[in-house]
């Protein structure tokens, strides 16, 4: 990658300008289109660090299908676009505060990580360093680790989803009397 | 890195003598990078172009035939330069606006339409080594992108602020979410066998006979090829399952409110999409440029595809459109079980070594 520095910010600035639209917009509709923005880019940002797979599954898992999910849901929903409705509460503060307290945390850890780890290399280092270079196959060696290494988390995770959508399955059907 | 993109033999000594020509002109590093592709990004722009004019023109040619009449006759011969003329039109036309439009939505639904047809052919393999970047992630980078046009049509139906259009642009979210499920199960069959994403290894582990082609690979060749087209028919959004746009229940879907130039932005972003899908039908079940070598390999593959494309026009114009209750039971009930158990069958001859 020739100049990474420039997209990286050009990717960081959309991903958190977008992530505060998605908070801040009027129209709810405006709010879910700004959130596909923002997944959108933070795709870009996974292309920049070589996870040319992940960037894929990202946009056709969180693009394609949550957030038409999510705009299908706006329309279907009546009134609820209208401009009359107040996109936020009164937890907006305590929101704000938790929000900046994590991000204050994340910070803070990578910061510490940073100065354990470069004391202990060369110096360079801003995050922690994975030793080992990247496998040809992107693809083939993760479905080679889902389907040996992690096979029982990968089940077990399965298995969770498809409970999570019985229960949604159950939950939103009206009971015939 | 090599910044001379792949291309195909017979166009190499003109890629070399362009690219040593922009070096002349002191272009460097990141620079001409992006001087090269934006390049040939303006290419597969302006070959596409062309590409969909003449699927119009061709179309309502055989849509004429087909119905016993002649279609265009007048401008020029067999009315060649008719879609022109029609475009030329458009581009006059007055941008008629909805006052109680949603602005920015409805400017942007047919930009990202249009734009999200044209990202599929990155990763399309036109001929032997003719490919504007051949990821590794290949197919999967096609399923990901092409879903932006969903949401082009979302907006649109929903920023035209007019119920019928918002009625399209949600039978489409329904029914490419729903056809999207058989389409990638269909994919996945292939991909089995290649065990590779990238478009050019799915070519290529078809090279040799025609009975290497996956649609002659018994007995689940055939099986996914069909579940693919009929699933590749929904996501374009052609009859019959031209739900979203359905003439006659809907006046024309999510584009009602659109005129001229915006509106030709989805008409022909459409006639790319049916392109796309033919393209991806041949590149993983016919081969893609594979042939007789007598004859160029990119000539191979568009005439490939220009069969397939022929295909989804009889169709178009042999089949009564859907109910939009039957379309989601032919999705769900029948297409999805099908596509299953076609990749169980494929997996268990993969696992056997019954296969060729």
């Amino acid at each position: 990658m020739a100049e990474p520095g420039i997209v990286f910010w050009i990717l960081a600035v959309v991903t958190v300008a977008s992530a505060v639209m998605v908070v801040t917009l009027k129209n709810i509709f405006h709010c879910a289109l700004a959130l596909i923005l923002c997944l959108f880019s933070v795709a870009g940002i996974y292309i920049l660090l070589n996870a040319e797979f992940l960037a894929a599954a990202q946009v056709l898992i969180y693009v394609g299908a949550v957030a038409i999910l999510m705009i299908f849901a706006i329309m279907l929903t009546s009134n609820l676009a209208s401009k009359a409705i107040r996109q936020s509460n009164e937890q907006v503060m305590v929101g704000t505060v938790v929000s900046v307290l994590f991000c204050g945390g994340m910070l803070a850890l990578i910061y510490l990580t940073d100065k354990a780890i470069v004391s202990e290399e060369t110096g360079v280092a801003f995050w922690r360093q994975v030793r080992g270079t990247l496998p040809a196959d992107n693809v083939a060696s993760l479905g080679g680790y889902l389907m040996t290494k992690f096979m029982l988390p990968f089940e077990v995770v399965s298995v969770l989803l498809l409970a999570a959508m019985i229960g949604a399955i159950v939950l939103a059907r009206k009971e015939k009397a | 890195m090599n910044l001379i993109p792949i291309v195909a033999v017979e166009l190499q000594p003109i890629f070399a003598w362009i690219y040593r020509w922009l070096e002349g002109l002191g272009l460097q590093g990141t620079l001409l990078t992006v001087v090269v592709y934006a390049g040939l990004g303006v290419m597969v722009f302006g070959v596409l172009a062309v590409l969909a004019l003449f699927l119009v023109w061709w179309e309502r040619k055989i849509a004429g035939h087909m119905q016993q009449r002649f279609g265009p006759m007048r401008n020029g011969w067999h009315g060649w330069y008719q879609t022109m003329m029609d475009g030329l039109k458009l581009l006059q036309k007055e941008d008629v606006l909805v006052d109680t439009r949603d602005k920015v939505v409805f400017f942007w639904a047919p930009v990202i339409c249009f734009v999200a047809a044209f990202l599929a052919y990155v990763v399309m393999p036109f001929g032997d080594g003719l490919i504007v970047a051949d990821l590794n992630v290949g197919i999967l980078y096609i399923m990901a992108v092409t879903t932006f046009t969903v949401i082009s049509l979302l907006m649109a139906g929903w920023g035209s602020n007019n119920k019928y259009a918002l009625l399209g642009g949600m039978r489409s979210a329904a029914q490419v979410v729903s056809y999207e499920v058989p389409m990638v199960a269909s994919i996945l069959t292939v991909i089995l066998f290649t065990g590779s994403l990238s478009m050019v290894d799915i070519v290529e582990s078809q090279s040799g006979l025609v009975f290497n082609w996956f649609v002659f690979r018994l007995p689940f060749g055939p099986v996914a090829f069909m579940i693919y087209i009929t699933a590749a028919t929904a996501e374009a959004n052609r009859t019959p399952f031209d739900i979203p746009e359905a003439e006659q229940e809907l006046v024309a879907g999510f584009n009602v409110e659109y005129s001229g130039m915006k509106f030709a932005m989805f008409f022909l972003a459409e006639f790319v999409n049916m392109f796309t899908v033919s393209a991806i039908a041949v590149t993983l079940f016919f081969g893609g440029w594979q042939g007789w070598e007598f004859i160029p390999s990119w000539i191979w593959f568009l005439g490939k595809t220009f069969m397939v494309v022929l295909l989804l026009m009889l169709f178009r114009w042999t089949y009564p459109r859907l109910r939009v209750d039957q379309l989601m039971e032919f999705a769900w009930k029948i297409l999805i079980p099908i596509a299953f158990v076609n990749l169980i069958v494929a997996g268990w001859m993969k696992y056997a070594g019954w296969y060729w």
